[in-house]
């Protein structure tokens, strides 16, 4: 569990105080905390650990990555679902 | 075993192999240290494809395995709390603990749930004020400022009901560790990929030239693997022992300065027990005073606990590099990962796991039929029963 990701930025934003990104891997779009990669831009691309960005990697070098992990059928994380801001909510209970 | 012309990149990796065939002169014992290496290294049959001289042993690096018996439990037992809503990353649900699993718990009726992140658990904080929000925060220097962030976050937005059961690991230690054994075998090392785009390689150094081991830090993918073999073996026969990477598209020697800073000012390095291992001093992180508040063990008083490991699991030596799956009693019968006795047969990261996954358990002719059914994309649920 101890490898990160590779995405793309399509968005970014502020959510309590930290800067936040929407990053599309393959077909799903997650949020991910930008704090660690400040100068991260729209259109790039980051390596993303449990949601957060913890490096930023070439287009090239995040392609492989990403094929590398569906071989190892390491994208897992991707598939827990993400937990909604509104109140009362249970969706982060899947399992 | 698996052969070369099924390698998406094939010709290269078949060159890479030649070159340390060509480069090894002497036996060799070289230790990956990342879980995600070792599966990938199993799953793509890389310690099958080396010559002969050169050894492969799997390392300590699979977190989920690692954590210990004690903080298992002590998870177990704040999750049966009817106050609290426990949130751990997926691995952990199936980690044997002294009575069951953290599944088991959901089932009779405990609020068990699976994050994608730490920062999940702000928001089901937010959502449920009358309730504990618990994070298990395990893993390795990767999963730090992740973590960290949760324990500052919760600080800054002064959730009274958040808090975490931390139980952070730290790989130089491990490393230390492994090669002050008396039983140590390990002569050069693939350091971690991932780990180090965090904290860098700096520190790898001292360890490099006080034990005259290499290490090279290196990525997973299989050709990747391949370049960190040779660059060791190469290091190894010239008798050279330094800190090399291998992995210079993704990460600096100094790592992510803004990941390393947030990481100290929360975190501070003490020493931790890991699983099968023992107690290595100043080998993990625990909450800074400014954070205790929101410590789980400090918030829930968990009274001591007796744990119970089964008495064949050989887990402990199998991370320690001195003993391989094939060398348990129990691996393939007793112990499968529908039935995993010790943690290195839940995660996909843990050798017996992987192993098992990959099927060396099998015979070479059962292997065959084994491999035709999995079509390629072993499931390590649905897999474990083909035998
Ligand atoms: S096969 Fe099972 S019992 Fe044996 S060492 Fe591995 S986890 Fe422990």
């Amino acid at each position: 569990m101890c490898l990160a990701i590779p995405g793309k930025v399509v968005e970014i934003f502020t959510n309590e105080g930290m800067h936040m990104g929407r990053v599309q891997f393959g077909g799903v779009t997650r949020e991910a905390c930008l704090d660690y990669v400040p100068e991260t831009q729209v259109g790039e691309y980051v390596l993303v650990h449990v949601g957060f960005a913890i490096s930023r990697v070439d287009e090239e070098e995040a392609r492989r990555t990403y094929e590398a992990l569906a071989e190892l059928d390491q994208l897992g994380e991707l598939e827990v679902p993400e937990v909604e801001e509104s109140a009362g909510s249970r969706s982060g209970s899947g399992v | 075993m698996k052969y070369l012309d099924e390698y998406r990149d094939g010709p290269i990796a078949a060159k890479l192999v030649e070159r340390i065939k060509r480069a090894q002169t002497k036996p060799w014992v070289i230790m990956e240290v990342c879980g995600g290496q070792t599966h990938s290294i199993v799953k793509n049959g890389i310690d099958q494809l080396l010559p002969k001289g050169v050894e492969l042993v799997h390392g300590p690096g699979c977190p989920v395995c690692v954590t210990p018996l004690e903080m298992i439990d002590k998870a177990h037992a704040i999750a049966r709390r009817p106050e609290v809503i426990f949130c751990s990353f997926g691995d952990m649900l199936r980690v044997p603990g002294s009575d069951g699993d953290l599944f088991r718990i959901k089932s009779q009726g405990g609020d068990v749930r699976v994050v994608y992140s730490p920062l999940d658990c702000l928001k089901i904080a937010k959502a449920n004020p009358e309730k504990q929000v618990v994070f298990f925060a395990i893993g390795f220097e990767t999963t730090a400022p992740a973590n960290a962030m949760l324990a500052w976050q919760a600080k800054q937005m002064d959730l009274k009901n958040v808090s975490l059961l931390v139980s952070h690991v730290l790989v130089p230690p491990a490393i230390e560790a492994v090669l002050s054994s008396p039983q140590n075998r390990v002569q050069g090392f693939l350091g971690p990929g991932h780990v180090c785009a965090v904290v860098g390689y700096a520190e790898y150094e001292p360890l490099a030239a006080r034990f005259r081991v290499p290490i090279v830090i290196t990525g997973f993918e299989p050709l990747d693997i391949l370049e960190g073999v040779l660059m060791t073996v190469e290091q190894l026969e010239q008798g050279r022992a330094e800190v090399e990477n291998q992995y210079s598209r993704v990460l600096a020697r100094g790592g992510n300065h803004p990941a390393r800073e947030r990481i100290a000012r929360v975190f501070e390095v003490g020493d931790r027990k890991w699983r099968g291992v023992g107690t290595i001093p100043q080998s993990g992180f625990q909450l800074r005073e400014e954070f205790r508040e929101f410590d789980a063990e400090h918030r829930f008083s968990v009274e001591a606990i007796d744990t119970m490991e089964p008495e064949v699991c050989i887990a402990g030596q199998i991370l320690q590099g001195i003993k391989k799956p094939h060398d348990c009693p129990a691996f393939g019968g007793e112990c499968t990962p529908q039935h995993p006795l010790g943690a290195t047969m839940v995660s996909a990261e843990g050798a017996c796991a992987a192993y098992y996954t990959y099927g060396r358990h099998l015979k070479d002719a059962d292997l065959t039929l084994h491999r035709a059914s999995a079509s390629g994309t072993p499931d390590l649920v649905t897999l474990g029963d083909q035998k």
